[in-house]
């Protein structure tokens, strides 16, 4: 009688730990947020920091290949963005447009190209290859998205916009310094490096 | 559990009844082993792949000119860092043209064999001479034209490793320094 007893408790019943274990396991599924292709992949440099990037109120300058790609994050931030660069630039955005851009990924073109880009499919702007956003000192359009952003993020969540920097790490330094130069320029002194994450025993 | 009925000769209807019943468990172990290996899978995804950020503060770039002049530096806390292409690092402690005692001008890797451990000596060395904690190493890095990004932040995240009080990224060069990169 005793030997049956312990055969039996040999096996446990599984069902309540593949339940839990399932549970989570869509739970984690569905929190994971797919990757958004962007728009100019580059390869980040990585470093030991462990502070994370925020996830909302923040503008990212990809820089990669002498090109400039700007993304602002906030459904309102963008639209208000695009409105008050359109009326600077005096263009037309309808508002299908407008929402469009409030929800794709950065991007990098002359304002006045924009609207194409806008209408593009997401597959095809990826492939479209974008030229950058000028940042000459005649024609210095990322300075005015970055000051009408910033505005724009005031008036709508009462912040300071944060500036985040993301470059390709074979990207040489005079680019990216003057992207620097263009923030310093409107007092933006502090901001971020986006880098990946490295072994800590470096 | 999932053992096989091998047929142990003349089942009456009594017997068959019990290996049904005995069979209609199914083995969950693997299973779950699965579900456990996908949930530490994407619980590490999720919170691994999240981009990081490095905090930079630049000084005011209005009138810096003037203000630069004023301040005077120990030249003894100072090491300036030359930043060049080909992942090129100089570094010289003090004045260029008079270097303190085993500070000329020389060729370092990046990471933990190379400037790291002239850094964390150095450190040493300095508090040893101030005798003041508040009064640390001070680090320049020159960031050349020709270096990369990676360059930049690599140094950065030593600053960050090592603890250096204060640094700062200068953009002039003085024409000794510009050779001090090219040259050799």
């Amino acid at each position: 009688m005793a030997v049956k007893t312990s055969k039996k408790a040999a096996s446990i019943d599984m069902t309540a730990m593949c339940d839990v274990a399932f549970l989570l396991l869509t739970f984690f599924i569905l929190t994971a947020t797919a990757k958004v292709p962007e728009a100019l992949p580059v390869d980040m440099p990585a470093s030991t920091v462990q502070s994370k990037l925020p996830e909302s109120n923040l503008a990212t300058l990809t820089i990669g290949k002498g090109k400039v790609f700007f993304d602002i994050k906030g459904k309102e931030v963008r639209i208000q963005t695009l409105e008050k660069m359109a009326e600077k630039y005096g263009l037309e955005f309808t508002d299908e447009n407008k929402t469009e851009f409030s929800l794709m990924e950065g991007f990098g073109v002359d304002i006045a190209s924009l609207k194409s880009i806008i209408e593009m499919k997401s597959a095809d702007r990826i492939k479209a290859d974008q030229p950058g956003i000028p940042k000459d000192s005649l024609d210095n359009q990322l300075a005015d998205w970055l000051k009408i952003a910033r505005q724009a993020n005031i008036d709508i969540n009462d912040k300071e916009l944060e500036i985040a920097i993301k470059g390709d790490s074979k990207e040489e330094y005079p680019s990216i310094k003057k992207v620097m130069d263009i923030l310093q320029d409107q007092g933006v002194n502090s901001f971020s490096l986006v880098t990946g994450l490295r072994g800590k025993n470096f | 559990m999932a053992e096989l009925n091998t047929g142990d000769g003349g089942g009456g209807k009594d017997k068959k009844v019990r290996s049904k019943k005995q069979n209609s468990k199914v083995d969950l172990t693997a299973m779950v082993d699965l579900a456990f290996l996908l949930i530490t899978f994407f619980m590490l995804t999720t919170t691994l792949s999240k981009p990081k950020a490095m905090e930079l503060g630049l000084p005011d770039k209005e009138k810096d000119d003037d203000k630069n002049v004023d301040i005077k530096v120990d030249e003894n806390r100072t090491m300036t860092i030359l930043l060049g292409k080909d992942n090129k690092l100089v570094r010289y402690v003090g004045l260029l043209e008079t270097p303190v005692a085993g500070g000329t001008p020389k060729d370092f890797t990046y990471g933990k064999e190379g400037i790291r451990k002239e850094l964390l000596n150095r450190k040493a060395s300095v508090l040893k001479y101030t005798g003041d904690p508040k009064k640390g190493m001070i680090v320049i890095i020159k960031p050349g034209k020709k270096s990369n990004y990676r360059n930049l932040v690599d140094i950065l995240d030593e600053m960050g490793i090592v603890e250096v009080p204060t640094y700062a990224i200068v953009n002039d060069f003085s024409p000794a320094e510009l050779k001090l990169l090219e040259g050799k």
